[in-house]
């Protein structure tokens, strides 16, 4: 028997009714509203705080860093009440074999009751050694836990799609979670961007736990809570495209009245996340917002699209209702040059997948 | 057993107990270390491997100059914006830009705010818990604790009883519902923590307090960037551009309530630097003075390139706020000047990485840079290539180069910067030393210890944050003066350059010394090297025998329960390891590299 929240609370002689006022403190805490403490009340009675192993691969930690600085819910209480975050190598206090005996522990303890969280991704040239965990391929430790997993939750475009190190010519075959070969069949949840951002990260995980479900997703994977619309869709510079006006070059005019950054390569037509929505760092603003123009850093293969600062072309008119499972198998193309736009036409482009993922 | 001396002056002995610590954790990616212990568990051989590898640089090749800094900005994640502030700088310096003024104290802004945010991020969450022990905190007195955190930190204002005791109730209760999380499976029972429990539960306290503030911090780059973590940068000055009180001013990227709340955000990581992480480093240190292991090559062998430039363009060590220097064979009396042009000075060696040279002895300054993996071990080894036992140290034993500055190993970092500093008589930085040697009243040499790492970086992060307004009071006085340029376009389409040029940026990244080496052939990239401060100090041996600043710091150090690597961890933390970085490649052909890889 698992000691749960609540028993803990009973046990410090907390009654049961501060126990239910401290549920709808925490719903406010949280961001919810007090509907939902009779729901964080039933989790905090029946459940022990739901484990999640959070392992490293060839990746460069900006996934943990974007995790820790969300504004809400904020980090430490994510760690200190929400999950509990028994193995993470960035921050965990124990080392060598006491943190691996962490993993085996877990898997004894919670089979099949704990959520592997996946951040980079592992490289399978030279037998997997160009990441080594514990003096072993990493690939050989995502697939034992993985094995053991409720679900995984493939953080950032390293997990996701590959990202940089999987860009050409992939020297090390970096491969992402769902494409390594003989990976346990497990639910996964892609949560993609270099990094993704926080309070999306967050809100993912309090998801989950709050409505005891994986969130909808699209047909490549992505919460629709979070991807189901362009940048671009709902982006506060659109009127601007719209009127045809644009930042012909970097800190003229147009610059300087937020035009629209379409002609210095702007991906937001293109690019499925949440930033002119959500926005970033408790929605203080986001890339377009700050001048420069969105590089596409939760899709696919953004890295071999073609140059930052190159025009999306070959627009085609779709409406901003279209998600991404309807277009997503539009080809486009993408130059450097001088190209005709349309003004006042929803654009979309989906550029073509270059498909060497090896 | 068998000993070998090092020409740097260790005897190294690989007899007694072989201890290994893989993964190290708490530090940005993968490392392992194994050292041998003698019967009195004193540390008598270190070796220290970085276990991972990318190939960034080689994916680099053929990308275009302008792209470049997205791409090395993914080197790491946590020193995120360093690598992307040294490849802008190192394509400019290629071409020939100049930056405006505005552009240069923007990003001196974003540069301190990274300092500022990775070293407290560092010391409370990658750091501490080698210091600190959470579970003692739960037998603290919170008055007591109260009292104790008025006395050393008079400015802080959350010190009362009852703050101190909710914290002290939440985390009992996270320790009795038996998930330990993150704390699970600590060194909690041995013998090398010392602090009593008031000390640990106001520092723990400063944990979750500061967990809460780091996530301020970065914001100023959000500003300026867009995003954080990997805001955005740009060739020829920075892409925010200003409109004060212009046509459409509304929604500009920066505006006069922008600058407000990157003044706000300033303000107060002064604040918590000075008031909190400052006098945290000192509380703790007071307790730790009597263990002053660690010092490696701070005392006798640091290098710094220099950071921050006053003025725009000119990074000349006069106008560089950050000091420039190498010192050697312990000599402090006389500070070298560093050329990062100069084939002779920076040099990389593989004999011990898991790469080959045509000549395996060779030495090659970045701009000729040549890696080609080779992943093969020494006959020594314990175990399998898939599975390592024990490595063999005499033969090629890490992802990490070797690189040497005139032939000699040198640490960087943080404490490397305040020596040189010191040694140049950088009046700030010999203040502050002075200051802390005499509350601590420990001498000088006192420095020179995995302890003076952890206080040069919390010295350095006050600094940091103090010019960090410097360069705000700076950007706003040159808009008032009106000027409002961002950004340097002539040179920015491809057109214009020429057929064959090289540049090289550099910068102090919060780990240390950073440069980025670049080639550009027809537009675009030829050759693209780095060298990052965790090659430095992570680095094997080279040719010649010597060990790099992270196995020499472990050197004789007393291990209390050598299965318990508390003591191993806390001084290869003081160096805040950065395994992302270390860990590249170039080729001056990357298809054949990538012929190497596909077997």
């Amino acid at each position: 028997m698992h000691e749960t929240f609540y028993d803990v609370m009973r046990r410090q002689g907390i009654t049961r009714r501060s126990f239910l006022k401290y549920c709808s403190l925490a719903a406010g805490a949280l961001g919810l509203s007090p509907a939902f403490a009779p729901q964080i009340a039933e989790a905090m009675e029946t459940k022990p705080r739901i484990p999640v192993l959070w392992l490293h691969g060839l990746e460069c930690t900006c996934c943990s860093e974007s995790f820790i600085r969300s504004a809400h819910p904020l980090a430490k209480d994510v760690i200190l009440s929400m999950i509990s975050l028994d193995y993470d190598d960035t921050i965990m206090a124990a080392a060598g074999d006491q943190a691996e005996a962490i993993i085996e522990e877990t898997i004894k303890k919670y089979d099949g009751n704990f959520i592997l969280a996946v951040e980079g991704n592992a490289p399978l040239d030279e037998d997997g050694m160009y990441c080594i965990i514990a003096g072993k391929p990493f690939v050989e430790q995502l697939r034992h836990v993985a094995e053991h997993a409720k679900a995984i939750i493939s953080w950032g475009s390293c997990a996701s799609w590959g990202c940089v190190q999987a860009a050409r010519p992939n020297p090390t075959r970096a491969t992402p979670t769902h494409k390594v070969p003989n990976m346990p069949d497990k639910p996964i949840i892609k949560v993609p961007g270099c990094p993704p951002i926080s309070e999306v990260m967050t809100a993912v995980i309090t998801y989950m736990l709050t409505f005891e479900k994986m969130p909808s997703l699209d047909n490549q994977g992505r919460p629709k809570m979070f991807y189901s619309q362009r940048i671009h869709d709902k982006c506060y510079r659109r009127p601007h495209f719209d009127a045809g006006q644009f930042v012909e070059e970097f800190d003229d005019e147009g610059a300087k009245k937020g035009y629209c950054l379409y002609k210095v390569g702007c991906k937001g037509p293109t690019t499925y996340n949440a930033c002119s929505t959500v926005r970033w760092n408790g929605g203080l603003s986001f890339p377009i917002q700050a001048g420069h123009p969105c590089i596409g850093c939760s899709e696919d293969g953004f890295w071999d699209k073609g140059g930052f600062y190159d025009r999306l072309t070959d627009v085609k008119g779709f409406g901003i209702e279209a998600n991404a499972d309807e277009i997503g198998t539009t080809a486009a193309a993408i130059v450097g040059g001088a190209a005709a736009i349309h003004a006042g036409v929803s654009v979309v482009k989906r550029i073509a997948q270059k498909g060497d993922d090896a | 057993m068998a000993t070998q001396q090092t020409p740097n002056g260790y005897t190294l002995d690989t007899g007694g107990k072989r201890i290994v610590v893989d993964p190290v954790t708490r530090i940005e990616g993968h490392m392992r270390c194994e050292v041998n212990v003698d019967e009195n568990n004193i540390i008598r051989n270190a070796v220290s491997t970085g276990t991972m590898w990318r190939g960034l640089e080689v994916i680099l090749k053929g990308r275009d100059p302008r792209d470049a800094w997205a791409f090395v900005q993914r080197i790491c994640g946590v020193c995120t914006g360093t690598h992307a502030l040294t490849s802008v700088r190192a394509v400019e310096d290629a071409l020939n830009i100049d930056i405006p003024e505005n552009a240069n104290s923007i990003r001196n802004i974003m540069q301190l705010s990274l300092q500022v945010h990775d070293h407290l991020v560092h010391f409370y969450h990658l750091h501490a818990l080698d210091w600190v022990n959470p579970v003692n905190a739960l037998k603290a007195d919170p008055k007591a604790t109260s009292e104790l955190q008025q006395k050393v930190s008079p400015h802080h204002p959350k010190s009362s009883p009852g703050y101190l005791r909710d914290v002290q109730t939440r985390i009992r209760k996270f320790v009795e519902s038996g998930q330990l999380g993150p704390f699970k499976n600590g060194y909690w029972t041995n013998p090398a923590y010392l602090l009593p429990p008031e000390a640990d539960l106001m520092a723990v306290t400063h944990y979750l307090e500061a967990l809460d503030f780091q996530k301020e911090i970065m914001t100023v780059r959000t500003i300026f960037g867009g995003k954080d973590t990997h805001p955005n940068w740009l060739v020829g000055g920075v892409p925010c551009a200003i409109n004060m009180d212009g046509d459409m001013a509304a929604g500009a990227p920066i505006t006069m309530e922008r600058l407000n709340y990157v003044r706000g955000v300033t303000q107060r990581c002064i604040d918590f630097c000075k008031n909190v992480y400052l006098p945290d480093i000192l509380a703790i240190g007071g307790f730790y003075k009597g263990w002053l292991y660690g010092g490696g090559l701070s005392g006798t062998s640091v290098l710094a390139y220099g950071d921050i430039p006053d003025r725009a363009n000119d990074y000349s060590a006069g106008n560089l706020m950050m000091p420039q220097g190498a010192i050697i064979n312990g000599d402090l009396s006389r500070v070298h000047e560093v050329d990062v042009r100069d084939p002779e000075q920076i040099q990389e060696f593989v004999p011990h990485s898991w790469y080959k040279y045509d000549d395996d002895k060779a030495g090659l300054h970045p701009w000729d840079g040549v890696t080609e993996a080779n992943y093969v071990h020494g006959p020594g080894l314990i175990g399998t290539k898939t599975n390592i036992k024990q490595l063999d140290e005499n033969g090629k034993y890490s992802w990490i180069k070797a690189p040497r500055w005139r032939g000699h190993a040198m640490e960087v970092g943080p404490l490397a910067r305040y020596v040189v500093g010191y040694a140049q008589g950088h009046e700030y930085w010999t203040d502050q030393i002075n200051s802390v040697l005499s509350t601590l009243d420990v001498p000088v040499d006192a420095l020179f210890s995995t302890l003076g790492r952890t206080a040069a970086r919390g010295m350095e992060a006050v600094w940091a944050a103090e010019v960090q307004m410097y360069f705000l009071d700076k950007l706003v006085a040159n808009i008032k003066n009106g000027d409002s340029s961002t950004a340097n376009t002539t040179s920015f389409d491809p057109k214009t350059w020429p057929a064959e040029v090289k540049g090289v940026g550099f910068t102090e990244a919060p780990r240390g010394a950073l440069g980025h080496w670049i080639r550009i052939k027809d537009t675009k990239i030829d050759n693209y090297q780095c060298v990052v401060p965790t090659t430095w100090n992570g680095s094997p041996r080279d040719n010649e025998g010597n060990i790099g600043a992270f196995e020499a710091s472990l050197m004789n150090t007393k291990m209390e329960v050598p299965e318990e690597p508390v003591e191993i961890l806390r001084t290869l933390h003081s160096f805040d390891p950065c395994l992302a970085c270390s860990t590249h490649v170039m080729s001056e052909d990357g298809e054949e590299l990538a012929d190497v890889k596909v077997r």
